[in-house]
């Protein structure tokens, strides 16, 4: 089995958020980190590899600095790695990123694509499902479990109150929950292995490298979406704690949400 | 002069930190408190080698350097001593006198099981009466046929009851040695579970509490007579040898506790709000973490320099690292009672609870300058080379 794992190089948003003038994120003055909903797909897939044996490749799309997560990928277990970047593909919003990664995948050889369910820096939750548009394969989305039949994978999808279990024929995408699992850490031994065999385990492709894709769906200039504005999570406040009997509680919480003009 | 780490080192690091932050922290008062062994913790870090870093792929290590252990030491060490310890004496004590003098036998029957933690290594040299004066060993070894009896004891030894595998030293005859007799002294590799060998009282301790100290006891313990580990008459120069590389992981685990200590330090001081301002924004309490910072940077540079100097070893098994490992070992454990006795002092009253982990931290950092040679040790290893 051959699984692709689409991974991405985010803010570690634990130490803040910084933004340029401009509205868009600094990443420079951010720490990266591999997103966690891909993290977890990562882990997914490694379970497979220990499972049933399978070759796993991460794909991620980035600044050449993006190599750090394909290492840590490649450390935690994975076969080997592919970069996608290039200067026109600088920009890019969910509509260009998944026609660049579809793009990447055309060349590769795979029976399983697995995806963060969204990353912590845009939650647009987008590039898996447009990734399997692209490519005309079935998507499953927010996998809390899988599990492999013959050639079909079992999956799990999660909803608020309930979870359905969907089965299909792979190639398939899914995209994972960071909830689906604790992914593994990396061995000193798969740091070592990652760094010192890097030239061999990744290959980096650039725009010539992507296959059946055109010009005006890539970058910035191939964004449909424009930011108006972008700002941190704004933090909730600290609250009100009052200590009532049931009867007053009512009556206060009534008063509150009526003072809200929620009723 | 090169002070920037690898990119592997990096990433060890960032590995270290977050299994030592996520897996080892939240259970550090509670082995410090219960004196359990935190075997779960051993168990896991086993899993993900942390337990054969330095040893070849060959024999199912992680084929990493030195550096990178003595780095997985340090970072354990900021929040638990006792797995600091426990990896260090399983590493340097138990593993690497088996990589370093054993037979391709004994490497290939014992390295594979240590390397992946699914059997933990300790050493017994100390006695109670040969402590400093290693030449004070009563354990005596005699062959009879196919086996050496072992008989004596051990005493203090870590990993003591957890351990499976025991470098054991052992006084094997007497030699003429300028004219006088001396004790020949020889070391064996010796299994837990051998008809004969059993533990004595556990030791209560000051500090490192959920690390296993022992007794070991030996009385006509037969072990085959290919367990012996290197040359018969050798064992004093193997554990000279292996000393020198376990005071390279003391160095660690104190330069961790220091480290550990100032960062606790740093974050109260800055919380910590006396006369309406923060306590760091008193002079007297910034001179003290700027002291502080300087003795765990030196501390830092003097520890690296012993693993670099070590990892020159494991290449051309040539260069000398025993100064450098006396001097990394005398400095960084000096240092860390210094720092941790500071973090104390700057967490006022609430530094003496076990409320908080500078607490612990001091009381762990005094063994680093005693065990595995006592400062006064270092400073005869380091005036020996100099007045030659």
């Amino acid at each position: 089995m051959k699984i692709i794992v689409c991974i991405k190089q985010v803010p570690d948003t634990k130490g803040g958020v910084k933004f340029n003038p401009d509205g868009t994120l600094n990443r420079a003055a951010m720490l990266t980190i591999m997103n966690p909903d891909d993290k977890a797909g990562l882990e997914a897939a490694l379970r497979l590899k220990d499972q049933y044996g399978a070759e796993v490749t991460v794909l991620t799309m980035g600044l050449p600095k993006a190599t750090d997560v394909l290492l840590e990928a490649i450390a935690m277990g994975a076969d080997k790695g592919v970069l996608v970047t290039d200067r026109v593909l600088g920009g890019a919003d969910t509509w260009a990123t998944s026609t660049t990664i579809a793009g990447a995948i055309r060349n590769m050889e795979y029976d399983l694509i697995i995806t963060g369910r969204q990353a912590i820096d845009g939650d647009t939750a987008q590039v898996g499902p447009q990734i399997s548009e692209h490519l005309g394969i079935p998507v499953i989305s927010y996998a809390q479990k899988i599990e492999v039949e013959g050639d079909s994978v079992i999956v799990e999808r999660q909803y608020d109150d309930r979870y359905h279990v969907v089965k299909a024929q792979m190639p398939c995408l899914i995209t994972a929950l960071g909830e689906l699992n604790a992914p593994r850490y990396m061995t000193p031994g798969g740091i070592f292995n990652a760094v010192k065999n890097q030239a061999d385990l990744i290959t980096v492709w650039g725009r010539a490298d992507l296959k059946d894709v055109d010009d005006n769906d890539l970058g910035l200039k191939g964004s449909p979406t424009q930011i108006a504005k972008a700002s941190d999570k704004v933090r909730k406040g600290a609250g009100e704690k009052v200590t009532l009997d049931p009867a007053e509680s009512v009556d206060y919480i009534i008063g509150k949400l009526k003072e809200k003009h929620v009723i | 002069m090169d002070f920037t780490l690898s990119k592997e080192h990096e990433m060890c690091r960032e590995l270290f930190r977050s299994f030592a932050q996520n897996e080892v922290k939240p259970l550090a008062q509670e082995v410090d408190e219960t004196e359990n062994f935190p075997r779960e913790t051993v168990e896991k870090m086993g899993k993900l080698g942390f337990l054969g870093i330095p040893i070849p792929k060959e024999y199912g290590g992680q084929g990493a350097d030195i550096l990178t252990y003595v780095m997985c030491v340090e970072e354990l060490s900021k929040v638990c001593g006792t797995t600091g310890v426990i990896v260090s004496a399983h590493t340097s004590l138990c593993a690497d006198p088996i990589l370093t003098f054993g037979t391709e036998e004994q490497k290939q029957k014992y390295l594979p099981d240590l390397a992946t933690g699914r059997k933990l290594g300790a050493f017994g040299l100390t006695e109670p009466g040969a402590g400093t004066d290693a030449q004070g060993q009563q354990t005596k070894a005699v062959l009879d046929g196919e086996e050496w009896v072992l008989n004596g004891s051990k005493c203090f030894i870590t990993n003591g009851k957890e351990a499976d595998v025991y470098i054991i030293i052992a006084v094997t005859g007497l030699i003429e040695k300028r004219g006088k007799m001396q004790k020949e002294i020889s070391s064996f590799i010796v299994e837990k579970g051998t008809p004969g060998f059993s533990f004595g009282t556990k030791e209560k301790k000051m500090g490192i509490r959920g690390s296993s100290t022992y007794e070991l006891i030996f009385q006509d313990c037969r072990i085959p007579k290919d367990a012996l580990l290197g040359k018969k008459g050798e064992g004093f120069k193997i554990a000279m040898h292996t000393l020198d590389g376990g005071r390279i992981g003391i160095a660690a685990q104190a330069l961790g506790l220091a480290e550990g200590a100032l960062e606790n330090t740093i974050s109260y001081t800055q919380e910590r709000k006396q006369f309406g301002r923060s306590i760091s924004a008193f002079q007297n309490t910034q001179f003290q973490l700027a002291d502080m910072a300087t003795k765990a940077e030196a501390a830092k540079l003097l520890v690296y320099k012993a693993a670099k100097t070590k990892d020159q070893y494991q290449l051309d098994h040539k260069t000398s690292y025993s100064v450098e490992a006396a001097m990394a070992k005398l400095y960084a454990a000096e240092a860390a009672m210094e720092i941790t006795t500071k973090a104390v002092q700057l967490h006022g009253g609430y530094g003496y609870t076990r409320e908080y982990d500078v607490e612990r931290m001091m009381r762990d950092a005094k063994i680093t300058e005693i065990y595995e040679g006592t400062s006064e040790v270092q400073r005869m290893v380091i005036s020996a080379n100099i007045l030659k």
